[in-house]
């Protein structure tokens, strides 16, 4: 109530109703703001993806060679040219090439192929693959990617989820007593974040997998598949402990440590020891007086966190042989595959401002600034 | 600032950080010094022909120290260089060699490998070699016979023929086995390989050199390609700092001079930095350096420039900004502006050194992490050709399958080094974030 008491004093005119209904306005239109802004800056990233990667002609040669393969199979199947020499089938070929390069636009200068480049990428239309295949056996890259991208999903949001809430939880109880032994614990702990997940990938694989043999090695479920659904979530289950306990163990001592001591600054604020001369049990001053305005700098720090996060995910996966986008890229580099390169780019880029987008809107929902129209004009 | 400096010895945390960087860069100074640049290339890339006396997959010397651990070193007899070599002669003109190759074993283990090295130097008609081998409790085993070209090779452990010949187990094992056991165990004291060759032209002559190899070698061990670790150790320790340092001061200090131009300048250059910034939180950097690598260069020093370009417009310009902005608005500015100093003056003299305390901690921390980008590249395989680095061994350990078939030291080694880096550096960096942020320095 004391939400809406504040905008009447800002809308004097308005019934309760409207206020409602302004408030709803309010955080759409910043969402929409947001969304629009992403949308853009994506439009951007992608853009410069495309340039760095034609600087040497890559995706021309890839289209130009995608344009020979059609056309010299189309030819070759053609039984009236069958009876020519080669000479001349050839040369029927690169007539046909000539044309088809004509078509396509590739003669144009760069500038304006860049922009057909552009929406191909955006819309992951990024042709066929060299080498890879998908699961199904098509060469598509959209089908290829769109096949990766729900195990990624699977491992990073349920990490990300598990971490926000364990993180935040684990300061608020270190910071209600700080200097105890846990207390040091984590600090003294908050410098191994430095190193990032797979390099603790790698011992737990050398622990768990190699020495005690009680967890798998990698890979996201048993080799044949278990038949039942059960059997098969347990056993993608029993996989995604180590990665998710690697992606835990690489970010979690740092970001307590910080929200630990984050915590404790805003605690010695003046109104909180007022809440506390007033007697109010500890649980409410840590709800209202504590977690209440430091939720965005906790949400913006969460979202810093989790863009740090997926940088790492494309060798976390590798290490655990999750197939997921990043195990992906890392074979699409050793195949040279220059298309699903480009589209893994493509993809991240997508899953940030994906990211960034979702947790903008949080920050609507927590952020009063956007609520009653206070925005932080900068 | 400087009394900040001073308190910092009063940390154990950050003396014991100090101490972890004072050694990596010993480490890295004497890696330098003792392999330079072209040395290390050399070795690195060398293959067969530098590392042939050093066994495959050896692993470190000291693991001989632990109790019940007496795995074989790697053992070589040389006729030049000390074997016995007599040389009689024939009938017709046919004069005869007999070069005894002799060593101790007093080893618990088998030797991983066995390689004899011929140098013969004859013109028409090579020399002809019968091979026995006699054992400490005096049996005597033919290894069969042969002609020897000008320098040849014969690897006895993977001689498929006398393998047979000794029922079946692989030749080093078979040779160096107690008969009177059950289980193959090796037999302790002087072993004897004897060379028989007989050559047949005036002016002849043969050498012969046994490698025994073992199963542990140098302070690190050594790779599939029987290279040294230890060299891979020495220089990427000098890599991993040079890179995390020049990576950290490039990108940290470009986007100080950037926060402050934007903040001092205002409008339009203040919304473009703000907006670049945005767009380079979602660019995707480390796609982005995999698809350099791939596609153009994979040199470090260009992979460098980039990271460094793609750091500049990083998260922490915003914190910079909101200091800036206050640090404008400061009297000892305007009273710059008023004796008429230039902007350039006034953003780099003036406005730059005041969140220099802000920086620093941040700076230390950041080291680190770019360390451990390179060796996230060169764990994808990304990495430079050329320089061994501590990512490229843990590629070539992964690669091959090491925690599966159980060459641990393989991935400890680099992988320590690099948990030491992180946390020397991790140690000071909090430390310093302690002494300069004075609200924490209570807590």
């Amino acid at each position: 109530m004391a939400r809406l008491s504040l905008s009447r004093v800002r809308w004097p005119s308005g019934w309760p109703g409207v206020v409602v209904f302004n408030t709803f306005a309010r955080v759409a239109q910043y969402v929409l703001l947001r969304a629009v802004a992403l949308a853009i800056t994506v439009v951007v990233g992608v853009y410069l993806t495309v340039v760095i990667t034609n600087m040497g002609g890559h995706v021309d040669n890839i289209r130009i060679a995608q344009v020979r393969e059609s056309v010299g199979g189309r030819i070759l199947l053609d039984r009236e040219l069958q009876s020519l020499p080669p000479s001349e089938v050839q040369r029927v070929i690169n007539q046909q090439v000539q044309v088809e390069v004509q078509r396509l636009g590739l003669d144009r200068p760069f500038i304006w192929r860049s922009f057909t480049y552009l929406t191909d990428a955006l819309s992951l239309n990024l042709g066929r693959a060299e080498q890879l295949t998908s699961d199904s056996g098509s060469r598509q890259v959209r089908l290829i990617l769109l096949e990766r991208l729900p195990a990624t999903l699977l491992l990073f949001a349920s990490t990300f989820l598990m971490l926000f809430f364990v993180d935040i939880f684990l300061a608020l109880f270190l910071s209600r007593r700080y200097g105890s032994f846990l207390d040091k614990v984590v600090v003294a702990l908050a410098p191994t974040s430095a190193a990032p997940s797979w390099f603790y990938g790698i011992f737990l694989i050398l622990i768990f997998a190699s020495l005690l043999r009680i967890l798998p090695f990698g890979g996201m479920v048993d080799a044949p598949p278990p038949d039942t659904t059960l059997a098969y979530a347990r056993s993608v289950l029993k996989h995604m402990i180590l990665p998710v306990a690697a992606l835990s163990i690489s970010s979690i001592f740092l970001s307590v440590y910080s929200w630990r001591t984050f915590f404790l600054i805003y605690a010695s604020e003046d109104y909180v020891e007022m809440a506390r001369a007033k007697g109010l049990p500890s649980g409410t001053i840590e709800r209202r007086y504590i977690l209440r305005p430091t939720l965005p700098t906790i949400i913006t720090n969460f979202a810093l966190g989790v863009i740090g996060l997926w940088g790492g995910a494309v060798i976390l996966e590798t290490v655990f042989n999750w197939p997921g986008l990043g195990r992906l890229l890392f074979q699409a580099i050793g195949h040279f595959d220059i298309p699903v390169i480009v589209a893994s780019v493509v993809i991240y880029a997508y899953l940030l401002a994906l990211t960034v987008l979702v947790l903008d809107i949080v920050y609507a929902l927590v952020d009063p600034r956007v609520k009653i129209g206070g925005q932080n004009r900068q | 600032m400087m009394n900040s400096w001073r308190e910092v010895p009063r940390y154990t945390s950050a003396l014991v950080g100090l101490a972890i960087i004072a050694a990596l860069v010993g480490l890295a100074l004497y890696g330098i010094i003792a392999i330079p640049y072209g040395e290390a290339e050399r070795l690195w890339r060398g293959g067969e022909g530098v590392w042939i006396d050093n066994p495959r997959n050896a692993q470190p010397g000291w693991v001989n120290l632990f109790p019940g651990r007496n795995l074989p070193e790697t053992i070589i007899v040389d006729s030049r260089e000390g074997a016995t070599k007599r040389s009689g002669r024939g009938s017709d003109s046919v004069n005869t060699v007999q070069i005894s190759l002799d060593f101790d074993y007093p080893y618990d283990d088998f030797p991983s490998e066995l390689n004899l090295f011929f140098d013969a130097r004859s013109r028409e008609r090579p020399p002809h070699a019968s091979l026995f081998w006699l054992t400490p409790d005096g049996r005597m085993l033919s290894l069969g016979e042969q002609n020897v070209e000008s320098s040849e090779r014969y690897s006895i452990s993977l001689d498929r023929r006398l393998a047979r010949q000794l029922g079946g187990q692989s030749p080093e094992v078979a040779l160096f086995a107690d008969p009177a056991r059950e289980s193959p165990q090796p037999l302790q004291g002087r072993y004897q390989l004897l060379v028989e060759a007989l050559l047949f032209e005036a002016g002849t002559d043969l050498d012969a050199r046994l490698v025994v190899y073992g199963k542990v070698h140098g302070l690190a061990g050594t790779d599939h390609l029987r290279r040294d670790i230890t060299v891979a150790l020495l220089w990427g320790a000098a890599v991993a700092l040079a890179f995390g340092l020049l990576a950290a001061v490039g990108s940290s200090v470009t986007t100080l001079i950037i926060a402050a131009m934007g903040v001092w300048y205002g409008r339009w250059a203040d919304a473009s930095i703000q907006r670049i910034t945005e767009l380079n939180l979602i660019l995707p950097a480390l796609p982005i350096l995999i698809l350099v690598g791939t596609l153009y260069t994979r040199s470090i020093w260009v992979i460098l420039g980039i990271v460094i370009l793609l750091g500049v417009f990083s998260a922490s310009i915003k914190v910079y900004r909101a200091i800036f902005l206050q640090v404008k608005e400061s009297p000892y500015i305007e009273a710059s502006q008023a004796y008429g100093a230039s902007n350039r003056r006034i953003i780099l003299f003036y406005m730059v050194p005041r969140v220099i305390p802000v920086l620093v901690p941040g700076f230390v921390t950041l080291i680190p992490s770019f360390v451990f980008l390179e060796a996230s590249l060169a764990i994808l395989g990304l990495s430079d050709p050329v320089l061994p680095t501590w990512g490229k061994v843990l590629n070539d350990a992964q690669q091959n399958g090491a925690l599966y078939k159980g060459y641990y030291y393989w991935v400890l080694g680099p992988a320590m080094l690099l948990m030491l880096t992180g946390l020397g550096f991790a140690l000071v960096g909090f430390t310093l974030d302690r002494i300069f942020n004075p609200r924490l320095r209570e807590l």
